[in-house]
């Protein structure tokens, strides 16, 4: 009796403690960043002042008025919006041919696209800035914009294709029948009824999208910098700003930390995609 | 008008003929219904009349004009699915509504067909659900009101009612039959179910691996199989099917009597054996019959209730003009 007692108690108090403490130590950085971003650079390396100071909203006031801000928030709110569009534009009629009209190189072809995402984006990087030097695309928004969707196309076919086969292929052959052309089969049957899946990998590729760092701070310089590059730009020159440097950040992964939120029982569809079934 | 004519026709897939070369021909308002065990290529012969599956070789005419390399929904013909295959995210008007909104007909000539076919179904008061709240049979009714409105010149049914219960498909086949009776339109019906099959059919086609083994009336068949694997697939209880010397002294090489067509008597008979299960439906009797020298269990079906049991001693007796014989092709004799 004792022992299951104990057993109980270790699963009624010990679980929730474990799951709070690994959960805190996640979220500790985060929550760290946005309580630096509210203190003088000065406070923000003193240990003293860790929880209790005065907070200041000179860095954020900072940001809009000394580092345009919202010039990099827009370029990357343009370039997520794009190349999630562009994503879905692709990766759909893709994932519908794949997943009803499949021919004997469809799991070849779905394996080869996985394999992209297993090259170090290192080894591709000075070809691609060459080449993009050249044909005279650098710090443009539809460079950066074809980049960040084909490095994620991979991630949306495979999901959406993985939606679109939980749709009976019946329904998509009774609409043959009814007389929907290929387009309407897309339009009329396919989106509504994969909307969910599609929503959800929708908002995984934008948060891919605005979160996307290493191409973004490489091919640009101003004129299509997204706040990665805000972030980046405010790390090196000047020395570590504590302060400032978590202003930004925060002000940086502040709108998808919202966008989220929001969305959360989306997020959780799509991140366990294929799970049950 | 519905005349369907396949000349020639086969299929494979990679490397394995599914369908071998194949001729059929279904009249203009026939009621023909494909049957067979599953994977006997009777649903893929469907589907190519119905245009989903491409033929390998071979040629589809509907009506003297040749359809093989016309898309689905041009052919003329509409399908009802065994699964339903409603549009769940449209109301049943929308889902009866949509292969006329496809066509481009007008939204008043819609509404009019749609409400038509919901009151020859008793869906009118669905109208506004979507199928998951339907019920099964509703569901198939929903699926039939999709094919009526196009006024196709042939309906083709894939195993339409194999996910209704047992009450609601004897209900359902009713209305099928009685849907061919007053529109006179041409149907293709699949089933594994012989008993379907001979209710319900003009035409049976009876399949296996591919082949077609007979085409004919329901009694043609009952009556006439024209080899083993017919007169063991039609008809129920099965037919008793025997080799060895009792074939022989019927001057066959294998031979076959019905469970209906042998006689018992308690004292004396052609055969003697030991009853395992009587099975009392009330208006009829199986006895299944062991250890009677014509090798497998032998099945006898007696009209009303006969009084016996497991372990009693029986005599049968076939009716020598109902017994059906067999060459070692397995032909009819």
């Amino acid at each position: 009796m004792a022992i299951v007692s104990t057993n109980s108690n270790i699963s009624r108090y010990g679980r929730p403690v474990l799951a709070w403490g690994v959960a805190l130590l996640f979220f500790f950085p985060i929550f760290w960043m946005v309580l630096t971003s509210f203190k003088t650079d000065a406070d923000a390396v003193k240990p003293e002042f860790l929880i209790w100071f005065t907070p200041t909203l000179d860095n954020y006031l900072n940001l809009t008025e000394n580092y345009d801000y919202w010039r990099f928030a827009t370029n990357s709110v343009i370039t997520s919006v794009c190349a999630t569009l562009f994503t879905l534009v692709v990766g759909i009629p893709a994932a519908y041919a794949m997943a009803f009209n499949p021919s004997r190189a469809t799991k070849d072809i779905l394996m080869w696209m996985l394999s992209t995402k297993m090259l170090p984006a290192a080894a591709v990087l000075y070809p691609m800035i060459f080449l993009a030097k050249g044909i005279g695309l650098y710090d443009t928004h539809v460079l950066v914009i074809t980049v960040v969707s084909l490095i994620n196309l991979p991630i949306a076919i495979w999901m959406l294709f993985t939606y679109f086969k939980e749709i009976p292929k019946d329904i998509i052959e009774a609409g043959k029948m009814d007389g929907v052309s290929t387009w309407g089969e897309v339009k009329e049957i396919l989106i509504p009824l994969a909307w969910g899946g599609i929503a959800s990998t929708a908002l995984l590729i934008f948060i891919f999208c605005w979160n996307e760092a290493y191409w973004t701070v490489r091919l640009t310089t101003i004129d299509a910098a997204t706040l990665s590059k805000l972030i980046e730009g405010n790390r090196a020159p000047e020395g570590l700003f504590f302060g400032r440097l978590s202003a930004v950040s925060t002000a940086a992964v502040g709108p998808i930390v919202v966008l989220g939120w929001f969305c959360q029982k989306q997020l959780v569809q799509g991140l366990t995609f294929g799970a049950v079934k | 008008m519905g005349r369907i004519v396949l000349n020639n026709v086969t299929k494979s897939f990679g490397e394995t003929q599914v369908i071998p070369p194949l001729d059929l021909t279904i009249e203009d308002g026939e009621f023909a219904v494909f049957v067979g065990p599953s994977g006997c290529g009777k649903s893929t012969l469907l589907r190519m009349i119905a245009g989903l599956e491409e033929l390998t070789s071979g040629q589809i005419e509907i009506d003297g004009e040749d359809v093989t390399q016309v898309p689905p929904s041009k052919r003329g013909l509409a399908m009802v699915f065994q699964s339903y295959a409603l549009y769940p995210h449209m109301t049943v008007r929308k889902n009866i509504a949509f292969p006329l909104r496809m066509e481009g007909m007008d939204q008043s000539e819609i509404d009019k067909k749609v409400e038509a076919a919901a009151k020859s179904l008793n869906l009118t008061d669905y109208l506004d659900r979507k199928p998951a709240a339907l019920s099964g049979g509703q569901r198939q009714r929903v699926a039939i009101g999709r094919a009526i409105v196009r006024n196709p010149s042939a309906f083709l049914f894939d195993e339409p009612l194999s996910n209704l219960d047992a009450a609601l498909r004897v209900g359902m086949r009713l209305e099928i039959s009685e849907m061919h009776e007053s529109m006179k339109t041409t149907m293709i019906y699949v089933t594994h179910d012989q008993v379907e099959a001979m209710t319900m059919a003009d035409k049976i086609v009876v399949l296996q691996a591919g082949v077609i083994e007979q085409v004919g009336t329901p009694l043609e068949l009952y009556h006439t199989p024209r080899n083993v694997f017919v007169a063991g697939f039609i008809g129920s209880p099965k037919m008793n099917i025997f080799s060895g010397s009792e074939a022989k002294k019927l001057g066959a090489y294998t031979a076959g009597i019905r469970p209906e067509h042998i006689d018992i008597d308690l004292s004396g008979g052609t055969w003697k054996g030991t009853v395992g299960v009587a099975e009392h439906l009330g208006s009829d009797t199986f006895v299944h019959v062991h250890d009677t020298g014509l090798g497998d269990l032998v099945t006898v079906r007696i009209a009303g209730d006969v009084a016996v049991k497991h372990g009693d001693t029986i005599y049968l007796t076939p009716q020598m003009d109902k017994i059906h014989k067999f060459d070692e092709q397995g032909l009819r004799v």
